[in-house]
């Protein structure tokens, strides 16, 4: 792993209905690296992400930019290290404000971190360029482009200040699969070009693991499993990306069925949060918390019951 | 992903940028392509606005001055085209000396109750739960009173005269508008361009001018323009009550008030000054209609 | 399409046949015709997958089976149901056929479920209106048995809940209860899963075949996802700009692809094995409602392979194997191999 970008350590979030979204939650994302995020609705991977983006702030833990703890930056560096620290958001149709053009929404962007009105369009024409739109975009309005086009333009504006993460928050599930595909293709070749790390977040595992280095599955508010994609979809270690894996259409072997929902995260289990779900629960499994542990280099595993030995690569 | 802007996406930009020159230019073509409500609503004010603004060199007489010789003579008499009132005065130019004070009493407090009201409903759909509960609330407790009771309340307490109208006029109107500007508010909020503004770095005070001003103003101007009308109205009316303009100041409301009296000898003279209300207030409502259809982003009126 | 071309080897022996469907929306403005003419048949106790993206007009050629929309819609072409011709049926006599031999599970079950009544009494007067049970009573033992059936641990405590006090998976389990309630001999399932997390979604589209076993019903399945095919389907039907491109069984389509573009779509799906940054793709977008159809075949302005003819003609479906048909003259002479590497 590289020199750490976003080292985010312990965070946690309770919302004012007592649903606990985020229970103690750590991870750190290299300079030009992809991590991911995967889960089922109401893991927290969203809640996760906007406290890393200082849309929400977090009750308890600290986060590391560049060095720099963030958790309590005041107003002014706050706003030099949002230029640093973009995002993608989930829903073409209202990332962008319906009543601005595409430009328009940009330039809001650059003029927040200075930028000269005279450059703005030379500049905004070079983004939408670079996302494969060209610069005749910037004048059309939201309503004109078709999803797979906003969710473009949404890049060509998370990259206009040359950020070092960018979030992408479910950016491409509500894309066609060919566009999903177009989409998917230019955020790798931006990394490439510019070398800016994501967090990439999404329910769609072949996604994650198709665009991250590093995967972080999520249950129910907390890590339960984390390590590089291609090892943790050949090999997964916890009961829950077992079942998860094996549960995407189309995957091969025989299918790990779990049974029921997923418990209220307003009311989760004792101990640990999988187990009403989890063929291979033993007693234990309801007293104690089960902690993140290190199975293998660079791989955690939040389960009493996984072995070491089941983990190794064969 | 270069080749991925294909020629269908080509097309797609060359069908649009040939559309762009006009969008900004104000050809006749434009404005025949303007809903019918703005032309129609648009043309009537516009006509009153000139006919307020021109008062002194159109009115055929001075509308003060009176005669006890010319009292009460219908519409249509030669020298009178709308007739007299009680006091001998010309109707005509009592109508359109009046226009000033009317039309004032109704723009000016819906201007400063959209001002008011707009930030009040941001503040308040922007706001936490609590600081919304309080102003809304607060607001509701002015919309319970029926507007027209609590113009009259608020008339009587300040005494009459145009600056108290235009008060009076505003406090009624704030609570409508307040709650139009928070729903949209509270619609906006949550949507993932607001997210994206926040990361930008940008201060409350620019997100709220560029990102959330723009969504909230089209409807507020709809309603606002609407509500003219309803001002024309009320503001008639407290005139109508003695708690509008001083006589012998001529204006719409004090004007059906005099001739009032005369309802059974001159039945057609007592209708002049309604209508006059009724057109202006009309015209309003059919403006905004209008402004609905020409600030919906979406219509593509250009085909 | 004529009806001499329409029925083939695709509708005989059918239990639903729908022959050059077609289904236009019309308003004041502007006419979309989102189904051009679509033939299929399917088989008793088979699966159809009908496979599209947004706009290919999967969606309404389903509803229009059932005849769900009428304000703005103009139908055209014949759905058959064993002897019933369900396209000329009048409008009281199409709500004996839906929810009785034909029946739907939405998209999102909170659409067909009653936000106000409680999910028990909604089956039971399913079941009563249909005839299937006349006696309050046994309705609602066999309402009982329903959602025990369809896998829900507390059946006595859902009878009792408002839709809204169920989890999403819960709530689809329901919608498909009522939908299966008179043992439909067709039931459609418009995107069932989509709104679904993975896991609850494996357990929804086993329930599917579960019951399919148990009813012996056919089951169209409306799905953009080439995964959820594949898992379920006897048959894809691959729709592109309200046409059929495709249509064969899930082996055929999904392995041996005919259509280029059903090849890129199936290619556009990362696997394991696909390197990162260089995912097939399809350049451009599908056409949208708005957008004027082409002359020839609508994939054309997308396709790698397409001929000066392909632009002036709609290339018909012919069969390129047994029970497989695909509508394009370039590809029949291509191996396989090669259409794989179709959107490079």
């Amino acid at each position: 792993m590289g020199e750490p970008l976003l080292v985010a350590e312990h965070l946690t979030k309770r919302f004012p209905n007592g649903v606990l979204a985020v229970d103690d939650v750590s991870l750190t994302i290299a300079k030009g690296e992809t991590v991911g995020i995967v889960g089922e609705s109401g893991c927290g991977k969203s809640t996760t992400a906007r406290m890393i983006l200082r849309l929400l702030s977090p009750d308890a833990g600290s986060m590391q930019f560049a060095g720099e703890e963030i958790g309590m930056l005041g107003r002014s560096r706050l706003r030099s290290l949002r230029a640093k620290l973009q995002l993608v958001p989930q829903n073409p149709q209202t990332s962008f404000n319906p009543r601005l053009s595409i430009g328009s929404s940009i330039a809001f962007n650059l003029q927040s971190h200075g930028w000269e009105k005279r450059r703005l369009s030379a500049r905004i024409g070079e983004l939408l360029d670079r996302v494969g739109l060209g610069a005749s975009y910037s004048s059309r309005y939201p309503h004109e482009l078709s999803g797979g086009q906003l969710q473009r333009a949404a890049i060509a504006r998370a990259l206009c200040t040359d950020p070092e993460l960018v979030v992408c928050d479910e950016a491409v599930s509500a894309l066609d699969k060919s566009v999903q595909a177009q989409v998917l293709n230019l955020l790798v070749e931006l990394q490439r070009e510019s070398g800016v790390a994501y967090l990439f977040i999404s329910h769609d595992l072949t996604v994650v693991e198709h665009l991250s280095d590093r995967v972080i599955v999520m249950y129910l508010g907390r890590v339960v499993e984390e390590g590089p994609a291609a090892e943790l979809w050949r090999n997964p270690a916890h009961p829950y990306t077992k079942a998860l894996l094996s549960a995407s259409p189309g995957a091969a072997g025989p299918r790990i069925k779990l049974e029921g929902d997923p418990p209220s995260p307003a009311n989760p289990p004792s101990g640990c949060c999988f187990r009403t779900r989890c063929a291979i629960a033993i007693n234990e499994c309801a007293i104690e918390r089960p902690r993140l542990r290190e199975t293998a280099p660079s791989r955690r595993v939040a389960c009493l019951r996984a072995e070491p030995a089941l983990i190794s690569a064969p | 992903m270069s080749e991925a802007t294909t020629a269908y996406d080509m097309a797609a930009e060359v069908h649009v940028t040939s559309g762009q020159p006009e969008r900004r230019s104000w050809h006749l073509s434009r404005v025949r392509a303007l809903p019918p409500g703005v032309l129609i609503g648009g043309g009537i004010v516009s006509i009153l606005v000139i006919v307020a603004i021109a008062a002194p060199l159109i009115a055929p007489d001075d509308p003060q001055a009176g005669s006890l010789l010319t009292r009460l003579q219908g519409v249509g008499t030669s020298g009178h085209l709308l007739g007299t009132d009680g006091q001998g005065r010309d109707v005509l130019s009592r109508l359109i000396w009046g226009a000033r004070p009317s039309l004032i009493a109704g723009i000016v407090p819906v201007a400063i109750a959209g001002v008011i009201g707009t930030a009040l409903g941001a503040i308040a759909g922007f706001g936490g739960s609590r600081l919304r509960t309080l102003l809304m609330r607060s607001l509701d407790v002015l919309y319970a009173f029926p507007a027209i009771l609590l113009a009259i309340a608020i008339g009587a307490t300040l005494g009459p005269g145009l600056t108290n109208v235009i008060v009076s006029l505003s406090v009624i109107l704030i609570p409508p508008i307040a709650r139009i500007a928070e729903s949209e508010a509270l619609r906006i909020r949550s949507l993932d361009f607001m997210d994206a503004a926040r990361t930008s770095g940008a201060g409350w005070i620019r997100i709220g001018l560029r990102q959330v001003l723009p969504n909230i103003a089209p409807p507020v101007i709809v309603y606002c323009t609407a509500l003219v009308g309803l001002a024309i109205v009320y503001a008639a009316g407290l005139s109508f009550l003695g708690l509008g303009i001083v006589p012998p100041q001529p204006d719409w409301g004090g004007t059906l008030n005099d001739l009032r009296n005369n309802l059974f000898t001159q039945p057609w003279l007592s209708l002049v000054p309604a209508a006059a209300i009724f057109i202006a207030s009309a015209a309003f409502n059919i403006l905004g209609d209008g402004l609905r259809e020409l600030l919906d982003v979406r219509a593509d009126r250009a085909k | 399409m004529s009806t001499a071309v329409a029925m083939d080897e695709r509708t005989l022996g059918a239990t639903l046949t729908v022959d050059d469907l077609k289904v236009t929306f019309a308003n004041k403005r502007q006419r979309v015709e989102a189904v051009r003419g679509v033939t299929f048949g399917i088989a008793p106790g088979r699966t159809l997958a009908l496979l599209g993206e947004s706009g290919s007009g999967k969606s309404a050629s389903a509803r229009a089976i059932m005849h769900l929309d009428n304000r703005g819609v103009e139908l055209g072409g014949q759905v058959r149901l064993g002897d019933t011709i369900v396209s000329a049926l009048s409008e009281s006599e199409l709500q004996k056929v839906r929810g009785g031999l034909i029946a739907m599970v939405p998209q999102d079950p909170t659409a067909s479920l009653d936000p106000l009544r409680r999910v028990g009494a909604q089956i039971v007067e399913v079941l009563r209106v249909h005839g299937i049970e006349t006696n309050r009573r046994a309705a609602r033992d066999s309402a009982m048995n329903l959602l025990s059936r369809v896998g829900i641990p507390d059946p006595s405590r859902v009878m009792r809940a408002f839709p809204h006090e169920l989890s999403g998976g819960m709530r689809q389990r329901a919608a498909i209860a009522v939908a299966v309630a008179c043992r439909p001999t067709v039931l459609i399932a418009d995107e069932p899963t989509t709104a679904l997390d993975v896991t609850v979604q494996a357990q929804v589209l086993e329930l599917f075949s579960e019951l399919q076993a148990e009813v012996g019903m056919s089951i169209i399945m409306v799905t953009h996802d080439v995964g959820v095919a594949r898992e379920i389907a006897d048959y894809v039907a691959v729709m592109y700009a309200g046409r059929l491109v495709e249509i064969g069984s899930v082996d055929d389509v999904l392995e041996r692809p005919a259509h280029p573009y059903t090849a890129a779509l199936v290619d556009s799906v990362p696997t394991p094995e696909t390197k990162r940054g260089e995912l097939h793709v399809i350049p451009g977008r599908p056409p949208g409602p708005g957008d004027t159809p082409q002359t020839g075949c609508d994939f054309a302005p997308r396709c790698k392979f397409a001929i000066a003819s392909c632009m002036t003609m709609p290339p018909p479906l012919v069969p390129v194997g047994t029970g497989h048909l695909a509508a394009c003259p370039v590809v029949d002479g291509l191996v396989p191999a090669e259409l794989a590497g179709v959107a490079v």
